[in-house]
């Protein structure tokens, strides 16, 4: 252990601590992964808080989310310049977030970012679109998308404005038997 | 503005924060506060109420100015809103310090900059409010006059007064009153607060680091100010002591977490194979965990004690083996039965001596014993019940199922822990197939004949399950009988299979039993999850009748048993009298010496415990010889095979007949469950069963880990396990109680061997207890246990005990069917939200009935141009969302955005009528909009839109 002194300081540590859902060595095993990422761009020593990003084709390439057909998304939603580059503090974000620890409320914010395709706060049919084709491998026809899709949208609109806002999102994610992790 | 806003760019930066928590110029605008409010005492609360007025005002104002502002800055971040607020306020307050004049060209810079905002529909109050800021600010100085003024100007002026007597604090120092202590540790709880639950806030990092930062230094900063006079350094003490607890406290969670074995070998199973069939590895570990505590109690209450304080081997008749068997006793046949040394060791019942205290501690062993094989069971239950009660409220609420089929499958269907090509593959194609069901479904909305046949097949299924079932139960029956007439024949004669036909048997059932039910369910076609679980239910109906079929088969031996004992004990005692007899007239006295004979050669009982400990003993190695073999036959040759035979076979193996196995979730499950239950049963008769357990338990998590990983290919339909795993934990619960009744009935009513064991001697297993009551306790104890075990303070303690249940009951049942009520409640408000928007109120038909009871009713042509309504409603619903969202989303400035730049939508609904233009459909439906109307009046303009086209009509 030590060389944990010289990845961060103790504050940061326990700052980390205090953000995330992590212990101390997830997140140093979390630097580890995101130092593996691009070795030559991501500094060893983090004490001074560098300013630096990984690209999203990195990104998307960890094994975790290799096959995720959404990890484009997630990883976009978890950027603050909206295209994908993660610095350290944002690709923690992201993994706290993906945690088993982190609660219901906090998952379902970020669910709805995430297949907000579009970026407008609403889930439009678009968007639905999308994903089940994301989900189906486009496996299904065009017909049958659009019936899902409708179903969707008629199921869990509440407000009739035939697009899913955060409300209507949560009023139906939170009820989901499935919807844990 | 931009230079101003250098003037203040610090105080901007902490400002960032303030509209969520009131934390950031915290520092320094509370510490003014404070001052003030020393000289303006009075007007505190106030004040501060007028505070908070204010802050609300600035949000209205936020979400009000973009719209009005909406084409200059379309999308302004809300933070330069915060800091132009913040610039004005600074502003005021510098201007008021410098100069009067100043102050007054500044803020009609203001007004006239508001001005022009809002010069389209501006109203003439703001520019007033402006005005009076002014004022305000001017009046400042006298501070003091209150009145009916506005909320701003009373900040105005306690911020310009404020910065009077900051000085006149630093000069007066630290000295608060109580109301301003109190405050101040309330700003500091909910900092702490907000430290506590920072990680659940959905901001960004960079935010996150920073509020945390900030919260971290004004605790820090103002903690130790809270403490006064002497309390001070007390407190300085506690608030140190408080932040040590939680460093150790986090030390300690840390710690947790890297003692949770196999973490990282259970995440690469899952990712693999989702968390269906990681969820039986979590519960190997669950299970390990658990059989560690019973190790050890049992092996640090009874095992090693008896090691170290007990007498050696070969002291007494019960610790030797005896003479005839001593020949063959290492022979490694007799050892894989459990005879020989095994026999006579630790692990048995049967070496335990009964004598009451042992060693220097006196430990009572005996007492010991019992209570630690009873503890056990209570151990078990209680934690099997805890985390049955804690998986129940993790559940949540189940929700309907039902109503968002779609929604769900498409949000909630993909498992996010799946990182491995191949499953991910099987994934896509189960959530195409599933997509696809619930279409068919849709589609059929199950009117189709095949209901007919799938009932039919599933309760052929059924049958046939039954059938089989039965049939194994008969052909244990058979073989149990059998093996009796066997035990009676001299065992030279029997061949090997004859002597093991009863595990044989058994074991090949389990085998082959299984894999034949899941060939049945085939006919069933349930989804892969509710079939899991008729699958387990069935296997272990199975292995439930095969076990107390063995059960009944064991208390036979054991009746037997003991009526040997009898006839031996009797012999025994018959020998010792003869031999005193014999003693006395030969040497013509009456002290007899005891008889000196080696302790190999002393006649000695059955004891029945042992045999039965150690059958089950064999059961379980038997168990775990056939589960690893086949493993590695059924698993690891199959692969093997497949593997590499694939090169030169005719056709593909691989994807072709044999192909690799899958996990089998379900017949793992019930194994450790089923083997859980034997230990159970097993661990008084064998204290060393549990240890034979603990190493099972290790070997298979490595065993089956690596099995699974190399040998196995995920399940064709992969699923997500179930939230919670109740289901196991509900079968463990009912095979805790099986094994528990045999236990105890055995503690209960069989008398123990008289010359083996811990209890030899004694009448019953459990006078033991009553002997240490009578003999070790005071007399008080003793005759309070007598009062307590007194019927007639039984019977009311368990008429209490029923009452309580059947209270508890009622009580349960009531919150059930409030919950119930509730759902059905938000299910109807659902609908008629849902229906009055689509404006077809089909749920209301009495109010339709009503309607159409209408004397205008007739009047009205008649409903001939039904067809139009779909684009009606679909407009309908289109200019009617912007009056409701603001309602519903709650976020004014998105909302507000998203109009501008949704350009088809219909949005303006204020300048057009929808009515008249559609004419002929709007007349059919003339009435409708009038229950419409009526319901929603409370709701707003946005309802009351119905109404003019009506008019226009009539």
């Amino acid at each position: 252990m030590g060389n944990k002194q010289t990845i961060f300081t103790d504050e940061q540590l326990d700052a980390y601590q205090d953000c995330t859902f992590f212990t101390r060595k997830e997140i140093l095993r979390l630097h580890g992964r995101y130092h593996e990422l691009a070795p030559h761009l991501v500094p060893m020593d983090y004490t001074n808080e560098p300013d630096c990003k990984v690209p999203l084709a990195l990104i998307v390439n960890m094994p975790e989310l290799k096959e995720n057909p959404f990890r484009n998304r997630i990883v976009e939603s978890f950027s603050e310049d909206g295209m994908g580059n993660l610095s350290f503090n944002e690709f923690v974000d992201m993994f706290s977030v993906l945690s088993e620890m982190a609660p219901r409320e906090l998952k379902a914010i970020y669910a709805f970012k995430i297949y907000d395709f579009n970026v407008d706060n609403y889930l439009c049919k678009e968007d639905l679109e999308k994903t089940l084709n994301r989900l189906t491998k486009e496996e299904l026809t065009p017909e049958e998308v659009q019936l899902v899709c409708e179903k969707a949208i008629e199921e869990a609109d509440l407000d009739g404005d035939s697009k899913l806002s955060f409300a209507d999102f949560e009023n139906m994610i939170t009820r989901a038997p499935d919807f844990l992790r | 503005m931009p230079p101003k806003r250098k003037n203040n760019i610090s105080i901007n930066i902490e400002d960032v924060g303030m509209d969520v928590d009131a934390s950031d110029s915290g520092s320094e605008v509370e510490a003014r506060r404070r001052a003030k409010n020393r000289r303006a005492k009075p007007q505190r609360k106030a004040k501060r109420v007028s505070d908070n007025d204010d802050e609300d005002e600035e949000e209205e104002d936020e979400d009000e100015s973009p719209r009005k502002r909406g084409r200059k800055k379309k999308a302004k971040p809300r933070d330069s809103e915060d800091d132009e607020e913040e610039d004005n306020r600074n502003v005021k307050r510098k201007s008021s310090k410098a100069s009067r004049k100043k102050a007054k060209d500044e803020s009609d810079e203001e007004s006239e900059d508001e001005g022009e905002k809002k010069k389209k529909g501006a109203s003439k109050k703001e520019k007033e409010e402006n005005k009076e800021k002014g004022k305000g600010k001017g009046k400042g100085k006298q501070g003091k006059d209150a009145g009916a003024e506005k909320d701003k100007k009373k900040k105005n002026r306690k911020l310009s007064s404020s910065i009077e007597e900051e000085e006149e604090e630093k000069s007066e120092g630290e000295s608060l009153s109580e109301g301003e202590m109190a405050a101040l540790k309330e700003e500091v709880e909910e900092k702490k607060k907000l430290i506590a639950t920072l990680r659940n806030k959905p901001w960004r990092m960079k935010r996150r680091l920073t509020l945390l930062k900030e919260a971290q230094d004004f605790v820090e900063k103002f903690e130790g100010a809270l403490g006064k006079g002497k309390g001070r350094k007390l407190f300085a003490f506690k608030v140190m002591m408080a932040k040590k607890l939680i460093k150790l406290k986090r030390d300690f969670e840390n710690f947790k977490t890297a003692c949770i074995p196999w973490e990282g070998k259970i995440k690469d199973v899952e990712s693999h194979f989702g968390s269906s069939v990681a969820s039986y590895f979590i519960f190997l570990r669950w299970m390990y965990g658990l059989n560690m505590v019973l190790l050890g109690l049992m092996f640090g209450l009874v095992v090693v004690p008896e090691v170290l304080m007990g007498l050696p081997y070969g002291s007494i008749p019960r610790k030797t083996v005896p003479r005839e068997e001593q020949a063959t006793a290492m022979d490694y046949s007799t050892l894989t039965d459990f005879e020989g040394y095994f026999k006579y060791s630790i692990l048995f019942y049967g070496y335990y001596n009964n004598e009451r205290q042992i060693g220097l501690l006196k430990f009572r062993l005996p007492l010991s014993y019992l209570l630690v094989g009873v503890g056990i069971f209570g151990y078990s239950l209680m934690v099997v019940i805890r985390t049955m009660a804690r998986n129940a409220n993790e559940g949540g609420d189940g929700g309907d199922e039902g109503d968002f089929t779609f929604s769900w499958k498409m949000f909630t269907s993909w498992d996010y822990l799946i990182g491995n090509p191949e499953t991910a593959d099987n994934k896509y194609a189960s959530i195409t197939t599933s997509f696809k069901e619930s279409i068919v479904d849709e589609q059929m909305n199950q009117k189709d004949e095949n209901i007919h046949l799938r009932r039919f097949l599933r309760v052929l299924a059924n049958v046939l399950i039954l059938c089989s079932l039965g049939g194994s139960g008969y052909l244990i029956y058979y073989v149990v009988k059998r093996s009796q007439v066997f035990a009676n024949m001299n065992k030279d004669d029997l061949t090997w299979m004859e002597k093991n036909e009863v595990e044989f048997v058994m074991s090949l059932l389990g085998l082959v039993c299984p894999p034949l039910f899941e060939a049945i369910a085939e006919l069933e076609d349930y989804h892969p999850r509710i079939a899991l679980k008729w699958q387990l239910g069935r296997i272990f109906a199975l292995f439930l009748g095969n076990l107390y079929t063995f059960l009944f088969a064991l208390f036979d031996e054991v009746n037997a048993k003991l009526e040997s004992e009898k006839d031996i004990k009797n012999a025994t005692i018959l020998a010792l009298n003869e031999y005193a007899a014999n003693y006395s007239s030969y040497y013509n006295t009456t002290n007899v010496p005891p008889q000196n004979v080696h302790p190999a050669d002393v006649i000695r009982g059955p004891c029945w415990e042992t045999a039965v400990g150690k059958e089950f003993v064999k059961l379980t190695v038997s168990d775990i010889q056939v589960t690893y073999l086949t493993i590695l036959v059924g698993d690891f040759l199959r692969a093997v095979i497949v593997r590499f035979l694939n090169y030169c076979w005719c056709w593909d193996l691989e994807a072709g007949f044999p192909s690799y196995g899958e996990f089998d979730i379900s017949g793992n499950v019930l194994g450790l469950i089923f083997n859980q239950g034997m230990i159970w049963m097993g661990a008084f008769y064998a204290p060393g069963l549990v240890g034979l357990n603990i190493l099972r338990l290790l070997s298979s998590m490595y065993y089956q880990t690596w099995a699974v990983m190399c040998t196995n290919v995920p399940h064709e339909r992969v699923f997500k396990a179930s939230g919670s795993n109740n289901f196991y934990m509900g079968l463990l619960l009912l095979v805790l109680f099986l094994s528990l009744l045999p236990v105890v009935y055995t503690i209960m009513t069989l008398s123990p061997s008289f010359d083996c064991g811990p209890f030899s001697g004694q009448e019953k297993m459990y006078d033991v207890v009553m002997e240490t009551i009578d003999q070790d306790l005071p007399a008080f104890i003793g005759n309070i246990f007598v009062y307590a075990t007194n019927p007639g303070l039984i019977m009311p303690a368990v008429l209490l005990m029923v009452l309580a249940l059947y209270y508890l009951n009622a009580v349960s049942k009531g919150y059930q069917q409030a919950n119930i009520d509730l759902k059905k409640k938000m299910q109807m408000a659902r609908e008629e939200e849902k229906n009055r928007r689509n404006n077809k109120d089909s749920t209301n038909q009495v109010m339709k009935d009503l309607e159409d009871l209408l004397p205008n009713k007739s009047l009205i042509p008649p409903p001939a141009e039904e067809e139009p309504p779909p684009p009606d409603v679909v407009v309908d619903k289109g200019s009617r969302s912007p009056k409701v969202k603001p309602g519903a989303a709650g976020k004014g400035v998105h909302l507000q955005r998203d109009v501008s730049l949704a350009a088809p939508n219909p949005r303006d609904p204020v300048t057009r009528d929808p009515g008249p233009r559609r004419g002929p459909p709007e007349n059919a439906r003339g009435p409708q909009p009038g229950p419409g109307r009526g319901r929603g009046g409370g709701r707003g303009g946005g309802r009351g839109r119905g109404g003019p086209p009506r008019q226009y009509e009539y």
